[in-house]
């Protein structure tokens, strides 16, 4: 259970971090909280040749407000700040919700969004909330930067749409839209472990009280956060009443995500839980944006 | 083997230099190199909470951070806490309320409850169970545990109130 040896740089800027990936490609990993990757690590299942370590990188750790009531989030601010942070509160609710739920208090002094992000485990809470927050990212290599949305970003299991000389530097997240609410809820079996299904909801009402979106993003029944598009199709233009939302996650659990079996739970129970959790999620955010329509 | 490196760290006040390879695990650092034998190891991937230690004043798994990821930086350990004479009231409500079977997970739930019971002095049974959800203990059952930090949080004057 060690790891096995590999070349250290602690860079101080993202510059000097993009001149250590450039030059060792393939063989090199940014270290980030390191919550994922020192396991792997420690297993022996990853054994990179050169560790890129951002924790000097001052550069990545911030929170601050973007335009109309958006949030920018640099890459290794630490998850433990996301989950305290005021204007985290006030502007991205769902964030804030979910961060409790994100591993153990440890792991989050450590632990980064970013990190959270590139690793796009699939039963990772972070990735999904920020597809579900319509939030995008900015990668930066030596030849330019990007911006991908999150939906484009996870492209299949623990893949992104990272390049190995590409570093993640921060994260966009847009306004809630005008009259929305959200929700977020999962099922482990103990306290912070792993979910065996959850959920990530941001909804939308218009002038008619009827549903102009409905964002369900789902972890742990697939390779990656999924979309649940067909459900969301079931129910823009309706009005959001109870049988509404009990088919749109009908449409959810059995069309829109694709479980697996494991140790845990088997697809069938995931599907299950998606389907519950889907209902009541989106009641609770259906009921936020009502409330937010009447202030 | 990779070259060494010149690390500085600070542990429970006291300043410790070493040469270590880049991959040494903190615990490992902790135990091996400067024969704090206090943070225990148990699955080394960040499950069992047993090696939690202070870094800068936040909880954090030393089994997974590199020894020279420390450099410069403040390190508690459970050597920190109270000597044989005098336990500190958290250790010492571990004992009254015999929290303590094994003692294997005892020195991760110290050093997790620290930074707990300063940010929260006068915790709820469930802020507790919250709090060493991180933490495996495989004798107790949690409940003395929890009973500890009750009575902890009883004895432990907030420090508005000093």
């Amino acid at each position: 259970m060690k790891p096995a040896p590999f070349d250290y740089y602690a860079p101080d800027t993202i510059h000097e971090a993009l001149a250590h990936l450039a030059r060792h490609g393939y063989d090199a990993k940014p270290l980030a909280g390191g919550q994922s990757l020192v396991p792997v690590m420690n297993f022996r299942l990853a054994q990179p040749s050169v560790l890129v370590d951002l924790n000097n990188v001052s550069e990545l750790f911030f929170i601050r407000p973007d335009g109309d009531a958006g949030l920018r989030i640099g890459a290794m601010t630490r998850q433990a700040q996301v989950e305290h942070d005021a204007l985290v509160a006030e502007r991205a609710p769902l964030l804030q919700d979910a961060m409790p739920k994100v591993a153990f208090p440890q792991v989050r002094s450590r632990g980064t969004y970013g990190g959270s992000i590139a690793h796009a485990d699939p039963s990772a809470e972070l990735p999904a909330v920020s597809v579900a927050l319509n939030g995008r990212f900015r990668l930066r290599s030596q030849s330019g930067e990007r911006w991908v949305p999150a939906e484009e970003f996870f492209v299949a299991l623990f893949t992104t749409a990272l390049e190995p000389d590409e570093l993640l530097v921060e994260i966009a997240l847009p306004a809630m839209p005008p009259r929305s609410g959200w929700s977020f809820m999962e099922v482990s079996r103990r306290h912070h472990d792993f979910a065996m299904a959850g959920v990530a909801a941001v909804v939308a009402l218009d002038g008619k009280d009827l549903c102009q979106q409905a964002r369900l993003v789902f972890f742990s029944v697939g390779d990656g956060p999924m979309y649940a598009r067909q459900a969301e199709e079931t129910l823009v233009g309706q009005a959001p009443t109870p049988e509404a939302i009990r088919a749109a996650a009908e449409m959810a659990a059995t069309a829109d995500i694709d479980p697996g079996s494991d140790i845990h739970a088997s697809a069938e129970f995931r599907r299950h839980l998606a389907r519950v959790l889907a209902g009541r999620a989106l009641e609770e955010a259906f009921g936020r944006a009502s409330d937010a329509n009447n202030k | 083997m990779s070259d060494l490196y010149e690390v500085s760290v600070t542990v429970n006040g006291t300043v410790y230099q070493r040469s270590v390879e880049p991959r040494l695990l903190l615990s490992d650092f902790l135990r091996h190199e400067l024969g704090l034998t206090g943070t225990h190891v148990g699955c080394e991937h960040g499950v069992c909470g047993a090696c939690t230690v202070l870094f800068d004043g936040e909880p954090v798994r030393s089994c997974l951070m590199f020894a020279v990821q420390a450099n410069g930086h403040q390190v508690s350990t459970v050597e920190g806490l109270g000597t044989m004479e005098e336990l500190h009231p958290l250790q010492q409500a571990f004992w009254e309320a015999h929290a303590v079977q094994c003692g294997f997970c005892t020195p991760g739930v110290l050093m997790t409850l620290l930074p707990f019971l300063e940010e929260n002095p006068t915790p709820s049974e469930e802020e507790i169970r919250e709090a060493i959800s991180g933490n495996l203990c495989r004798c107790t059952g949690y409940q003395h545990i929890v009973d500890a930090v009750l009575l902890a949080a009883e004895k432990m004057p907030s420090q508005g109130d000093c």
